[in-house]
């Protein structure tokens, strides 16, 4: 933490509010996420995770604040500038975000078709590789809905890694997956993650996969709406302030009064 | 450096062992030699070992990774020993992740050959499935027509008036249009012939009845065909992908009667007051076609009031109910059985379209002559 805090934040969210019309989700969002990082989105059900991330995604823009990758501003720059910052995501959905309609090669050849140089011959053999890293090696002619739950999850995750992002989203990875998958999921990412030198987002409230493979992480509050710890979730399970995200991450429903 | 193409060179060292230099910038807008080149080297001379070496590679990225998995696949089939020396360290461990799980192989599958497709035991008992299946729906259907009718079924009242109010009052517009065309289309044709005769003034018969018994139902049996069968197609099919069909099934609740019945009652209540409407709107688009031909609107109207009776109204009516049913099921049916993918509730609604489309057709034909012979 304390070493990734001297270089320069990869993605800064500054006093990012958002809102559906006038109804407040979250307010005075503040914070960096450094090369490197696997950084968690935490919090309640309901308390806008997911729509955080959809607002750094681009989706949905912020009623106030502004997002940086690298210190430049992503809802001030051209279009073009926007679609080339994208270009340098990779992104996984809560449900996966597959094309139903289209086989798992379709579905990682489309962005590598879009963005890449490479000829048909390699982008076959770039998609099976890319297949391979998740375990999928020989899976290319199967449709999203004749795999099971997990497989389609890692099949997401091919399709993410295609470009061989700088950033990976992911919104709630490992959901519904049994803890054994579950595991793998976090160890695979982790070692992408390593071996592509990528940074991690992830919205998630697992809190085996939290503790597991994160090293910094933001807590938003439902009731106060915004965003109340930031830091690395071991410290803050054992020595955060507030009882609640002390609660949330060592799973308990009342306040362990001892490990204030 | 950085800009030289990328390379290689099978070099053999020994008669065992044999070594794969690589070299320059393996990234995209580079197109090396395809890995398939030195495969027939290989298999033509098998060595033992195999070792890749990185020495020459300036830049690397996925291309050179795919590869290097395509090496390594290789040897693994061949029974070539795959050792890598003086590579980047992160190319060692995504090579780890990519080839820890096996590639899966689909099993064997003898195809069937091409002329047993054209089995006439093959395709009658697939013809028989359909229509069987068919005739399960519509079994099903009634079943639940009758538990509605004694009280126990799970059906909505909201649900259906919601669908009622779909289909009625918004499809309006183009009812509106579509009849008024027909009316006028059919006058002209009418007027054409009957001219010849100096019979112009039984235009207003010839559209009163064309309307009334054929062209008004069925004009807005295909409308709604496209426009409420292949929503419905659509909803179901949707809500099987979402999986909301298994959810209804698992708490108990008929997804006949819980989705289809609510949909068909509220088409057949619908479509024969859309085909009242359209047959009224039918007739005027022949009035204004016939007062272009010289026919005062008073003769038009006295004429046609003649031509008016009971029967042909009640043979359009009765037809509407008939297609309504038919369109309802036909959409229901294909939404229900549609996969789940989006490309499925794509086929969904096509499929119901088409079979409304054709059910009408062959209803139709069958009701008049069945109608012919009754002498109504």
């Amino acid at each position: 933490m304390s070493s990734s805090e001297s270089k320069p934040a990869l993605i800064e969210v500054r006093d990012v509010t958002m809102a559906y019309g006038t109804n407040v989700i979250q307010s005075d969002l503040t914070f960096d996420i450094h090369r490197g990082d696997i950084f968690v989105i935490m919090g309640g059900s309901g308390c806008g995770k997911s729509t955080l991330l959809k607002h750094m995604l681009g989706l949905i823009t912020p009623d106030a604040g502004d997002i940086l990758y690298s210190g430049t501003s992503f809802y001030s720059a051209s279009k073009e500038r926007q679609d080339s910052m994208r270009k340098r995501w990779g992104i996984t959905y809560q449900s996966g975000g597959l094309f139903s309609a289209m086989t798992l090669e379709e579905n990682i050849t489309l962005p590598l078709e879009l963005y890449t140089e490479y000829t048909k011959a390699e982008t076959k053999d770039v998609v099976a590789y890319k297949l391979a890293l998740v375990g999928l090696a020989g899976y290319q002619s199967y449709y999203p809905s004749e795999i099971s739950g997990g497989m389609r999850k890692r099949a997401a995750l091919a399709r993410a890694i295609a470009l061989d992002p700088e950033i990976l989203f992911f919104d709630e990875p490992s959901a519904g997956l049994d803890p054994i998958s579950s595991s793998l999921l976090d160890d695979l990412i982790v070692q992408i993650k390593e071996s592509m030198g990528a940074t991690v987002v992830m919205v998630t409230h697992e809190l085996p996969s939290i503790f597991a493979i994160a090293n910094n992480s933001v807590y938003l509050d439902n009731i106060s709406r915004t965003m109340i710890e930031y830091g690395n979730p071991a410290q803050l399970r054992d020595h955060s302030q507030k009882a609640v995200v002390r609660q949330f991450l060592s799973r308990s429903a009342t306040a362990d009064e001892d490990s204030a | 450096m950085s800009t030289s193409p990328p390379g290689y060179e099978l070099l053999g060292e020994s008669q065992d062992e044999s070594l794969l230099a690589l070299s320059g910038a393996w990234a995209q807008g580079h197109s090396p030699e395809p890995f398939r080149t030195i495969a027939s080297q290989l298999i033509s001379n098998p060595p033992h070992s195999l070792t890749v070496d990185g020495t020459g590679i300036t830049h690397w990225d996925s291309l050179l990774m795919a590869f290097l998995l395509q090496c390594h696949d290789f040897c693994r089939t061949q029974g070539i020993a795959f050792g890598t020396r003086q590579l980047p360290q992160g190319i060692l461990e995504l090579l780890d992740v990519a080839t820890a799980v096996k590639p899966h192989e689909e099993p064997e599958e003898t195809p069937a050959p091409w002329l047993s497709t054209l089995d006439p035991a093959n395709l009658l008992r697939r013809a028989s499935g359909g229509t069987r299946d068919s005739l399960a729906f519509i079994g099903e259907v009634t079943i639940a027509m009758g538990r509605l009718a004694t009280g126990r079924a799970n059906t909505r009242l909201k649900d259906f008036t919601a669908f009622c109010y779909q289909t009625g009052p918004n499809a309006f517009g183009i009812i509106s249009l579509t009849s008024i065309l027909v009316g006028m289309i059919l006058a002209y044709l009418g007027a054409v012939q009957l001219r010849q005769f100096g019979a112009e003034i039984y235009v207003a018969d010839l559209v009163v009845i064309g309307t009334l018994r054929e062209m008004g139902v069925l004009m807005t049996a295909v409308v709604m065909a496209g426009r409420t069968g292949a929503a419905y197609a659509a909803q179901l099919g949707t809500m099987q992908t979402n999986e909301e069909i298994d959810a209804i099934s698992t708490m108990g609740i008929s997804p006949i009667e819980f989705l289809v019945l609510p949909r068909m009652l509220a088409l057949v209540v619908i479509m024969p007051l859309l085909t009242v409407y359209a047959d009224l709107l039918g007739i005027v688009g022949g009035g204004i076609v016939a007062g272009g031909m010289g026919i005062s609107p008073p003769q038009y109207i006295s004429q046609g009031m003649g031509a008016l009776s009971i029967t042909q109204v009640s043979v359009g009516l009765i037809k509407a109910v008939v297609f309504a049913a038919l369109i309802a099921i036909a959409g229901c049916r294909a939404g229900i059985n549609s996969g789940r993918s989006s490309a499925a509730v794509g086929q969904a609604a096509t499929t119901a379209v088409v079979t409304s489309v054709v059910y009408l057709i062959v209803a139709d034909a069958a009701i008049n002559i069945v109608f012919q012979q009754l002498g109504i």
